[in-house]
């Protein structure tokens, strides 16, 4: 599959796992499970700079912004001037200016404000951004962002963090049918299986956090994530046998005594 | 007058020099410019500016930069 690249607004990947950099022990093991992972892309946050510790080291000085595509997003915002803000913020940090764009609609839930989120998607693709929406399991709302100028869609599978897995199987399936962009399942996925499902849907590639930061073993679990998703999209290309009811043996009649 | 502003650096009281730039408190508190983003109240600054713009007294400045996260 060395010529199976993903491809998002000219931008070449080789990795379909995105993984996230939140909730590690410390940087090290950070570093160690993004390796492990094979993951091109990593998730940031943007966050006030401690400036009573200033000896604490920085992420970035262990993830080389030379050998990954930084993704900053902008968790924890509620309204669209905050996910402005902070996207412009990501932006004059530094690393690039592509967002992963995250308008949150309830603190429970951490569900999207789908409404909010097109909105803000559709200033920051006027400013020049790449943004890449994580958006709910919803095929309209996943039109509407491309429409607005989002060259990929990130559906959630589950809420962010809850590691039930696809959720949805068929909304993500008709967005997948529908939509013309690559789909970034994010959110949700709790073990190898979930990784390996979304990609057999059809999922041009799986972004999650938890669900190795917050395994027993981390490092372990990345390796499980990237031979789940590499296997799921194995056998999305390959085409699986369609389900049928009743047996149909393997082994031919003829030649039977 | 005097020698020096109050100003408020990521929610926090700071004191400087009343001829320093946005490069100078950056320095003072040993921040290294790359991959930091600098909001000037409200207004985000192009990392071209910092040793040009002069901070004055209740200047309200934000400091960010990348820390570890997935989605919140």
């Amino acid at each position: 599959m060395a010529d199976d690249r993903l491809i998002i607004a000219g931008r070449e990947f080789k990795s379909r796992l995105w993984v996230g950099t939140g909730k590690y022990k410390d940087f090290a093991e950070t570093k160690k499970a993004i390796e492990m992972s094979g993951a091109d892309v990593v998730t940031v946050a943007v966050r006030r700079v401690n400036i009573t510790d200033r000896s604490k080291e920085n992420l970035l000085d262990y993830i080389d912004p030379k050998k990954y595509t930084i993704l900053p997003n902008t968790a924890g915002c509620y309204t669209v001037e905050d996910a402005v803000r902070y996207s412009r913020l990501a932006r004059a940090a530094g690393v690039s200016d592509v967002v992963k764009l995250e308008v949150l609609g309830d603190e429970r839930t951490l569900f999207p404000d789908t409404a909010g989120l097109i909105e803000a998607a559709k200033i920051l693709v006027k400013e020049g951004f790449i943004v890449l929406p994580y958006t709910n399991d919803d095929p309209i709302v996943a039109q509407k962002l491309v429409d607005v100028g989002c060259p990929a869609v990130m559906p959630l599978a589950a809420p962010i963090g809850s590691g039930l897995g696809i959720r949805n199987p068929y909304n993500l399936k008709i967005i997948m049918e529908m939509i013309k962009v690559p789909i970034i399942v994010d959110a949700g996925v709790g073990t190898a299986s979930d990784a390996a499902f979304a990609m057999e849907l059809g999922a041009d590639a799986v972004l999650m956090n938890t669900a190795i930061a917050g395994a027993k073993d981390p490092i372990a679990m990345a390796e499980a994530m990237k031979y789940a998703v590499y296997a799921g999209r194995l056998a999305y290309k390959a085409g699986r046998i369609p389900r049928k009811l009743y047996a149909m043996a393997s082994s031919p009649i003829e030649g039977m005594l | 007058m005097q020698d020096t502003i109050q100003i408020h650096v990521n929610g926090q009281a700071q004191t400087c020099d009343c001829d320093a730039t946005v490069a100078d408190l950056l320095q003072d508190l040993e921040i290294r410019t790359e991959r930091v983003a600098v909001e000037l109240n409200l207004e985000i600054l192009d990392r071209a500016m910092f040793d040009q713009r002069l901070l004055k007294d209740g200047d309200r400045v934000e400091i960010m930069s990348f820390i570890g996260g997935g989605s919140f």
